[in-house]
């Protein structure tokens, strides 16, 4: 069972991939604001969520997929345990 | 102190009367000798200074980490005649296209009013846009120079080679000595740190060119629609009238620059008034915008519905983050009547629909104070605009209270849009009867309010920004497993709709959910955010007719669960 640290460095992880367009090379960390800073476009949490959903095999609810939720890989932390994840 | 001589920043309002849309009558308003041209940068910062107004405060810019920058009209005048000079000192001349890569930092708003004082053309682009994005609009305004930051200055540097006519790259954020290195065609400016200079602004008249906004269309590459410096006269007006902007507001609208509210509204019209704009250079966060709103005593808010529905979403404002607001407006896509009933209980006001396009250049049919909302409707025509609802068959004007037709205006006025770069047929095609047409569906009901139905042609709006399925379906097809594909849009609760694409995958590449976040990430990375593909449905093979052409309404209509038409065209 991966610890919230774990959780954490796999969506950073993923970030740092597949955002690195957006990035361009700025560090990041798990408290780095990404949606609120203007690092990752609004629009673009629909990919990351599909990531999480299929990574933790869980089901983001809509109402759940809020700026503030995705804002950081510790409230994406935040959001998977309350969720369930495990 | 102000001498008492000193003449208003614009001729005030008979108390309760409408402003005047009449050209002449706005022309006085600005300080415009009648028929005297005038240059569109001039007229937003010089203008002022001239008339004693130079102290005024005009920009305050606040970044994501607190940064706070304040700029007066006397800054704006100084800014911009620094950035006109270093343009021709770079060969620059008046009818070059010089492109505004950026995000909304200073330098934004200081070139822009630059590049109009040189009689050069503004062709803002939206900082998000990828590199393929970006090379095909780069490479059909066949642009001069782009302006950029260090963030974005690689997607350039990705695409430059194949763009011959890009002389330079202007980089605005290089510190001395300090990475990214400067390579060749590139140069380095930033107004705040350059000496004053002086600068005898292109002579404009009405007509001349000033803003090059690209939008997207059904079929083709994205258009470039061509604005004016007599734009500004719509402007003025619909800011007066409908943002109900006076020079003592602190205005902020969230739209960026690379879309035409953001260059119309986010610089031109709050200007012409002499209003302070408040500029917010982070993304969306509702506990920071209410207050970013709180501590600039934020009086005028002009914003989008997506933006509004993630509000929705998010915890509401304490009472005392809103006392300073006086009126909200809203642009980009109807604005839903939840979002109008929210907006009343939770900010105290409601949003103020408001409808046009990047051709219209300014605003055609609104909502305004003093005449009651019906939530949904997009209000009435503005003074001076003629609207209609044409028969699809006839374009005839269809007179049946709440009969769907084409949405359409009667041309001239100030801001129509003079054409499309290099594709005067098309330009010439959005005019039928005597009517410019829209593309839009609409009704009007017996009291004279517009409703908006739908688009006429496959168009996706999502968040407010109109995504051209074409583009999307051209850089699906660059995905190694794709073989054919049809994009549509989907509805959703927050963008209003998204796009979703159906995919013929190529032999020997298994359907996954893992290759579906693949494909969007890929179209995320080449193209925008906005083009994503928010759905994927992999099929067998797509609707198409018997001449090959996929059938993208049949498509569209399956995710609205409306009527799919006639298919009497269809293959098999």
């Amino acid at each position: 069972m991966p610890d919230d640290q774990q959780i954490a460095q796999t969506i950073l992880d993923y970030i740092t991939r597949e955002y690195a367009d957006a990035l361009q090379g700025a560090p990041i960390d798990a408290n780095t604001p990404l949606i609120s800073s203007g690092l990752i476009d609004s629009l673009s949490m629909v990919s990351l969520k599909m990531f999480l959903d299929q990574t933790y095999c869980v089901r983001i609810p809509d109402a759940e997929a809020s700026a503030e939720a995705f804002d950081s890989a510790s409230a994406l932390v935040t959001l998977l345990r309350r969720l369930g994840v495990k | 102190m102000k001498d008492p001589e000193t003449p208003p920043v614009v001729a005030p309002l008979p108390s309760g009367s409408q402003p005047s849309y009449e050209t002449g009558a706005l022309r006085l308003a600005l300080g415009l000798a009648p028929g005297r041209p005038f240059n569109l940068g001039t007229l937003l910062s010089d203008r002022l200074c001239e008339q004693g107004h130079g102290g005024r405060l005009a920009l305050v810019w606040e970044n994501h980490g607190g940064l706070r920058k304040d700029f007066t009209f006397d800054d704006l005048r100084r800014y911009s005649d620094v950035w006109a000079a270093t343009l021709a000192d770079l060969g620059i001349v008046a009818g070059d296209r010089v492109c505004l890569f950026l995000d909304r930092v200073p330098d934004l708003y200081f070139a822009f009013l630059g590049i109009l004082k040189l009689g050069a053309v503004a062709q803002p682009l939206f900082s998000q846009f990828m590199a393929d994005a970006l090379e095909v609009r780069l490479a059909d305004a066949d642009t001069r120079a782009v302006i950029t930051t260090a963030r974005h200055v690689e997607k350039v540097r990705s695409v430059r080679a194949r763009l011959p006519g890009l002389a330079w790259v202007i980089l605005t954020d290089v510190k001395p000595g300090a990475a990214p290195v400067l390579g060749a065609g590139e140069t380095a400016m930033n107004a705040e740190s350059a000496p004053a200079r002086a600068f005898t602004p292109f002579p404009a008249s009405d007509d001349s060119p000033s803003l090059l906004h690209y939008t997207s269309g059904t079929t083709g590459r994205p258009k470039g629609a061509q604005h004016v410096h007599g734009s500004v006269l719509s402007q003025f007006a619909t800011t007066r009238h409908v943002l109900d902007l006076r020079p003592e507001d602190v205005y902020w609208c969230t739209a960026d620059p690379g879309w035409v509210t953001g260059t119309s509204y986010g610089i031109i019209g709050p200007w012409a008034v002499g209003a302070t704009q408040a500029v917010f250079e982070a993304g969306f966060s509702a506990p920071r915008w209410y207050d970013f709103i709180a501590r600039h005593r934020v009086t005028v808010f002009y914003t989008a519905p997506t933006a509004i529905r993630m509000l929705m979403k998010s915890p509401p404002p304490a009472a005392e983050q809103l006392v300073s607001l006086r009126h909200m407006c809203s642009v980009g896509e109807p604005l839903n009547p939840a979002a109008v009933l929210w907006a009343e209980k939770t900010m105290g006001r409601p949003f103020y629909d408001t409808y046009w396009q990047t051709e219209t250049g300014a605003i055609m049919i609104s909502n305004v104070p003093g005449l009651p909302i019906k939530p949904g409707s997009m209000g009435k025509p503005v003074p001076g605009i003629e609207a209609a609802i044409l028969d699809a068959q006839t374009h005839r004007p269809i007179t049946t209270p709440g009969a769907a037709g084409l949405l359409a205006f009667r041309p001239p006025w100030p801001s129509m849009f003079r054409g499309y770069f290099k594709a005067e047929q098309t330009y010439k095609g959005k005019f039928v009867g005597g009517y410019y047409l829209t593309g839009d569906r609409g009704s009007v009901d017996g009291d004279g309010y517009y409703w908006f139905v739908g688009r006429d042609d496959d168009v996706i709006n999502t968040a407010g920004h109109l995504v051209g399925p074409f583009e999307v379906e051209s850089a699906l097809l660059r995905h190694p497993a794709v073989a054919e594909s049809a994009a549509v849009s989907k509805p959703d609760p927050t963008y209003g709709e998204v796009v979703k694409s159906f995919i013929v995958l190529r032999p020997g590449h298994p359907g996954s959910d893992e290759l579906k976040l693949d494909i969007m990430n890929f179209v995320r990375k080449h193209l925008s955010p906005l083009a994503m593909p928010h759905a994927i449905d992999f099929v067998d093979k797509l609707p198409k007719t018997r001449s090959g052409k996929i059938l993208r309404r049949m498509l569209r209509a399956q995710e609205w669960g409306e009527p799919v038409g006639d298919l009497s065209s269809l293959d098999d």
